[in-house]
C-alpha cells in the first residue's frame, strides 16, 4: 500500500514536469520561445498546482480511500489527453485577439495547462492524508512524499528534455503520459479495493 | 555552554559557505589565467549577458567582432574591418549575398537574426529604396548593433524586435509580402528550434512573392545538417545548396521560392554568368565574389542529395535541435 502511493506519488511528479516542458514546446510555435514564454507557463503550473493541493488537502478530510485517489488520476488522463486536439484551434484563437505575446501565452497556458495541473496538484495533499497514520509521523510521511514526488518530478524533467522529446513528437509524449496516469489509476484501483485509510480513521476515533 | 554551542554552530557554517564558494573561487582564478591567454592582441570592448546570449564585443587585427559565445573565443558571428566597414568578413555573409543573382533589385526584404547588421547595412546601401525589415528578438543585441557596429535604423531599414515566428504569423495575417527574405537566426550555443520547422518554413514560403527568393544560413555538419535538409526539401522541393569552398559554411538559395520546384523555371549557365556580371561593380566594394558564387551555384544546380534523406524532418512535434546538433 505504501509502496503504491509512493510510486503514484513518484508518477504524478513526473507527469507534471514532463507536461511543463512540453508546455513549451506546445506554445512556441504562436508565441515563440522566449523568457516571457516560459514565464507565462511556469506561472500557470504554480497558481494551478497551488489551487490543486488546497482542493487536495479538502477532498482528503471526506472518506479518503485508494480508489478516489485513483479516480484522482483517471480525472487528470482524461483532461489531458484532448490537449492534443484542441491546442492548435485555442492557440489560433488567442494568437488572433491578443497582439502582445506575453499576454497571449498566459492566456492560452490558463487555458490548455490550468484544469489537468489542478488536478495533478491534488495528488500530493490526498497521498499524504492516506499514509499518515497519527500526528507524530506525520511530517515524516509527508516528507517521503515530497521526497518521492519531486524525485518524479526530477526524473520527469531530465527524461522529457534530455531524451523523450529527441525519440518522439510532442502528442506522442502527451499519449504516453496519459496511458501512464490511467495505467496507474488502474493500478491503485485493483490493488488496493474500497478500503478507508483505515488507520488513519482509527487515529481520529481514538 | 549554549555560546559555545553557537560557535561551534557558526565555525561549521563557515566552513560550509566555504565548501560551496570553493567551486566559484576555483573559477575565477581559472579565467583569470585564461582571459589573458586569449586577449593576445584582443582588446574587449563590451561584454555583456543579454536574456538570450552572452554577448561579446572584441577587436583584433583591425577586425571588430561580435561573438554570441564564451565558450569558443574564436567563432564570431559578425565581424566588422574597422578601416574598410563595408568588406565582409564572413564567407557566409558573401555567400548570403548570391541569392541576389535570383533577384537582382529586391523590394521587400525581410532579414531573421541581426547579428552585428551587416546584411540589412550593406542591403540598405544597395537598395535605399527597399524596405528592409529585421527581426530580432534580443534588444541587447539591437544596442550593440547601433552601438558599435554603425548600425542606424532609418524608415526603409527598420528592426522588429520580436520573435521571428510571431513575426511570421502576424505578417502572414497582414497578407505582407517579401520578395528576399534571410533567414539567419541560428547563432551562437542555443538553436531557437520553433525556427527550424517545416510548420516555420512554410510560414516563410507563404510571405513569398512569386518571384520571392529565400536564402537561409543553415547547419553545415553534424545530424542536424541531414534533418534540416530534409525539412527544406519537404517545403521546398528542390534547392541550391550551396557549400563555403573553404569553410564549413552552407546557404540554402530557393529561387521563385513560393512555387513549386517543378513549376520553377530554369536557370540557365548564361543568365546567372550575366547577372554576376551585372552586379559585380556594385558588390565589389563588399568584397563578394559574385562571378565566382555564380560559377560555384550552376555546379550545385540539380546536384543530387548529399545528406541521408532518411534522417526525419525536423516539425513542430519534433525539434529537437539542440539535442541532435550534439549527437
Amino acid at each position: 500500500m505504501i509502496l503504491i502511493i509512493h510510486l503514484l506519488a513518484f508518477c504524478g511528479g513526473f507527469i507534471i514536469m514532463s507536461f511543463e516542458l512540453l508546455g513549451g514546446r506546445i506554445l512556441a510555435p504562436y508565441f515563440g520561445s522566449g523568457v516571457y514564454v516560459w514565464g507565462s507557463i511556469i506561472t500557470i503550473f504554480m497558481l494551478s498546482l497551488a489551487i490543486g493541493y488546497l482542493l487536495g488537502g479538502r477532498l482528503s478530510v471526506k472518506n479518503p480511500t485508494p480508489r478516489k485517489f485513483a479516480g484522482i488520476f483517471a480525472a487528470s488522463a482524461i483532461f489531458l489527453y484532448p490537449m492534443i486536439l484542441y491546442a492548435q484551434p485555442v492557440m489560433e484563437f488567442i494568437f488572433l485577439h491578443i497582439e502582445d505575446p506575453r499576454y497571449g501565452s498566459l492566456t492560452t497556458a490558463a487555458f490548455l495547462f490550468m484544469i489537468p495541473t489542478i488536478i495533478l496538484g491534488m495528488i500530493s495533499p490526498y497521498s499524504v492524508r492516506l499514509l499518515v497514520d497519527n500526528v507524530e509521523e506525520s511530517g515524516k510521511v509527508a516528507g517521503a512524499l515530497y521526497f518521492t514526488s519531486t524525485l518524479g518530478s526530477a526524473i520527469g524533467t531530465l527524461m522529457t528534455s534530455f531524451y523523450l522529446v529527441l525519440w518522439f513528437e510532442v502528442d506522442s509524449i502527451i499519449t504516453i503520459l496519459t496511458l501512464i496516469l490511467l495505467g496507474i489509476a488502474l493500478l491503485a484501483w485493483f490493488l488496493a479495493p474500497g478500503q478507508q485509510a483505515q488507520s488513519a480513521n482509527t487515529s481520529t476515533a481514538e | 555552554m549554549h555560546s559555545l554551542n553557537t560557535t561551534t554552530k557558526k565555525k561549521k557554517v563557515i566552513t560550509l559557505v566555504g565548501k560551496l564558494l570553493k567551486p566559484i573561487w576555483v573559477l575565477i582564478s581559472f579565467s583569470a589565467l585564461v582571459v589573458p591567454a586569449t586577449a593576445v592582441g584582443k582588446t574587449i570592448i563590451h561584454e555583456e549577458r543579454s536574456l538570450y546570449t552572452s554577448i561579446l564585443v572584441q577587436q583584433s587585427r583591425g577586425l571588430l567582432c561580435l561573438n554570441f559565445t564564451l565558450k569558443r573565443a574564436d567563432s564570431s558571428q559578425s565581424c566588422m574591418d574597422v578601416k574598410n566597414p563595408k568588406r565582409m568578413v564572413f564567407s557566409y555573409t558573401r555567400m548570403v549575398m548570391a541569392g541576389l543573382l535570383f533577384n537582382p533589385n529586391p523590394k521587400n526584404i525581410m532579414i531573421v537574426g541581426l547579428g552585428g547588421g551587416t546584411l540589412p547595412m550593406a542591403l540598405n546601401e544597395l537598395f535605399p529604396q527597399a524596405k528592409i525589415q529585421t527581426v530580432e528578438i534580443d534588444g541587447a543585441v539591437v544596442d550593440v548593433a547601433k552601438r558599435f557596429f554603425n548600425f542606424q535604423e532609418s524608415a526603409n531599414n527598420k528592426i522588429v524586435q520580436q520573435d521571428a515566428r510571431v513575426f511570421a504569423k502576424r505578417a502572414n495575417l497582414k497578407k505582407e509580402k517579401f520578395d528576399f527574405i534571410i533567414l539567419d537566426a541560428f547563432n551562437g550555443d542555443y538553436i531557437p528550434e520553433h525556427l527550424m520547422t517545416r510548420e516555420f518554413l512554410t510560414e516563410v514560403q507563404s510571405l513569398l512573392t512569386a518571384q520571392g527568393v529565400v536564402i537561409a544560413n543553415t547547419f553545415a555538419s553534424s545530424v542536424l545538417y541531414d534533418h534540416e535538409s530534409n525539412t527544406y526539401a519537404d517545403v521546398f522541393g528542390k534547392f541550391i545548396n550551396l557549400k563555403g569552398r573553404d569553410t564549413g559554411n552552407r546557404i540554402i538559395i530557393v529561387p521563385e521560392g513560393a512555387i513549386s520546384s517543378e513549376q520553377r523555371n530554369s536557370i540557365s549557365k548564361q543568365a546567372i554568368n550575366a547577372q554576376a556580371k551585372k552586379l559585380a561593380p556594385v558588390l565589389e566594394p563588399y568584397s563578394v565574389p559574385i562571378k565566382r558564387l555564380a560559377r560555384d551555384i550552376y555546379k550545385r544546380i540539380g546536384a543530387p542529395a548529399d545528406w541521408d534523406e532518411n534522417k526525419r524532418s525536423l516539425t513542430d512535434q519534433y525539434s529537437p535541435a539542440n539535442l541532435l546538433r550534439n549527437q
